[in-house]
């Protein structure tokens, strides 16, 4: 009622007080400006710097991951070439290994077959010599057993020698003989 | 009514002069008064909490700076980015923090014990705000369009056979840039208003009921009293939606003074 009564009055609630308008103007003009010029940047700076920071340290986290990952292909290739490495060495101590046993047989061998022939050498030097005083002393006993027999001195020395060469001759073809026969 | 039986003082209903309280000083015929103080008080308070807030800048913020960065995230994010699109709200987003702010702080006030006034509830500073964003939702249209460009935006929507342009000039031009003004000052304006009043109504009935009729009244006042309370809370959620209501309709208008045809 008496708000209808002072509308009639003329004190209409829409009617603007125009010092109102203007320090409302003020007011808000001046908010603006401070607005514009220190709150509006501040918060943008802050929100800026906080996405870099975020970003960097992301930025920053991938690279350390990046490094560990290149340390560990690194580690990775490391281990790869000492386990060849030693697998080569294992396969260069085997080899030589080999090598030095079989040096050693063909050494051993070469030793054996050495001995063998110096031992054939002997025997051949010793079956000679046996042969030769043999040949001399039975063509002594020989001599002078057919001497005693035939009672006859067969000094004559020549003739002496080529009988028993002969009857050596005999002999050896006799034993060749008997030997082939043998064997 | 109650209170016309048998009755010592015949209650008055609050006016609006008991929303004009006497001013403070005069210089001239320029009278200020506490709606002004509190005016300037807001200005002061989001001024220097925002500044205060930002101060340190630090990267991990502190109470203080985490409620400042919450109340300008909140308007550059929901309002001025979302409304007006990531390409255009740059500019803007001064314009509406302070806009949403300021109207917010003012609106409080009515909230306020003592203060107890809502500075929007007088027309003036209502018009002021509402005319404020007209001229700069014009000129933000002008100077991304053209005058022409700008006037056919707001008068020629796209998708309409020729003929009913005849029709539809001159309603969205009366819509958009006479009426667009001048409801987006009364809505501030009439809430405010409104609530300040229906508050003043259930407090100073509350009172007479208790003072002057006693008995049966004070009975009586509890259910004005609850009444009151329920109203005050009531206020409240009106004043946080009326100041986003005012900033959202701003960002809407600049949207479609700088937004390309579609």
């Amino acid at each position: 009622m008496s708000l209808l009564m002072a509308a009639e009055e003329g004190a209409s609630p829409l009617r603007p007080d125009w010092w109102e308008v203007l320090i409302t103007g003020l007011g808000f003009l001046i908010l603006l400006y401070i607005v514009v010029k220190f709150i509006a940047p501040t918060f943008e700076k802050i929100y800026q710097d906080r996405k870099e920071a975020i970003e960097g340290g992301l930025a920053k986290a991938e690279k350390a991951q990046a490094e560990a990952a290149a340390a560990r292909e690194e580690y990775n290739q490391q281990l790869e070439s000492a386990r060849l490495e030693a697998q080569k060495i294992r396969e260069d101590a085997r080899a030589e290994g080999e090598q030095i046993v079989a040096e050693h047989k063909e050494r051993a061998a070469t030793e054996a077959a050495r001995i063998t022939e110096n031992a054939q050498k002997t025997i051949q030097a010793e079956r000679s010599a046996a042969l030769v005083s043999l040949r001399t002393e039975v063509g002594t006993l020989a001599t002078e057993l057919a001497s005693k027999i035939v009672g006859e001195s067969l000094n004559d020395d020549e003739r002496s020698n080529r009988v028993v060469d002969r009857f050596l001759a005999d002999l050896e073809s006799s034993q060749q003989r008997s030997a082939g026969a043998t064997k | 009514m109650l209170e016309t039986g048998h009755v010592v003082a015949e209650y008055q209903a609050p006016t609006i002069e008991d929303m004009h309280l006497p001013d403070l000083f005069h210089i001239g015929s320029f009278g200020f008064g506490k709606q002004m103080l509190l005016m300037l008080l807001a200005v002061a308070v989001v001024a220097v909490f925002f500044m205060a807030a930002g101060r340190r800048r630090s990267m991990v913020p502190g109470k203080m700076q985490f409620a400042g960065e919450m109340g300008y995230g909140f308007v550059r994010n929901s309002l001025a980015k979302d409304i007006i699109g990531v390409h255009h709200f740059k500019p803007f987003v001064p314009l509406l923090f302070a806009s949403f702010f300021f109207i917010l702080v003012n609106n409080l006030w009515g909230s306020i014990p003592f203060l107890q006034l809502p500075t929007f509830s007088h027309a003036g500073s209502a018009y002021f705000m509402a005319g404020f964003a007209y001229l700069c939702w014009i000129a933000a249209g002008i100077k991304n369009k053209g005058l022409g460009g700008f006037l056919k935006a707001m008068t020629m929507p796209s998708g309409v056979p020729p003929a009913f342009y005849v029709i539809l000039i001159p309603i969205e031009f009366l819509s958009n840039l006479i009426i667009r003004p001048i409801t987006h000052s009364l809505r501030l304006f009439a809430t405010m208003f409104a609530g300040h009043m229906a508050i003043m109504v259930a407090a100073s009935l509350t009172a007479f009921l208790i003072q002057e009729v006693g008995g049966f009244g004070i009975v009586a006042s509890l259910f004005s009293g609850v009444f009151g309370i329920f109203l005050f809370f009531l206020e409240l959620l009106i004043q946080a939606i009326q100041a986003y209501v005012f900033t959202l309709l701003f960002a809407v208008y600049l949207q479609g003074a700088v937004a390309e045809a579609h």
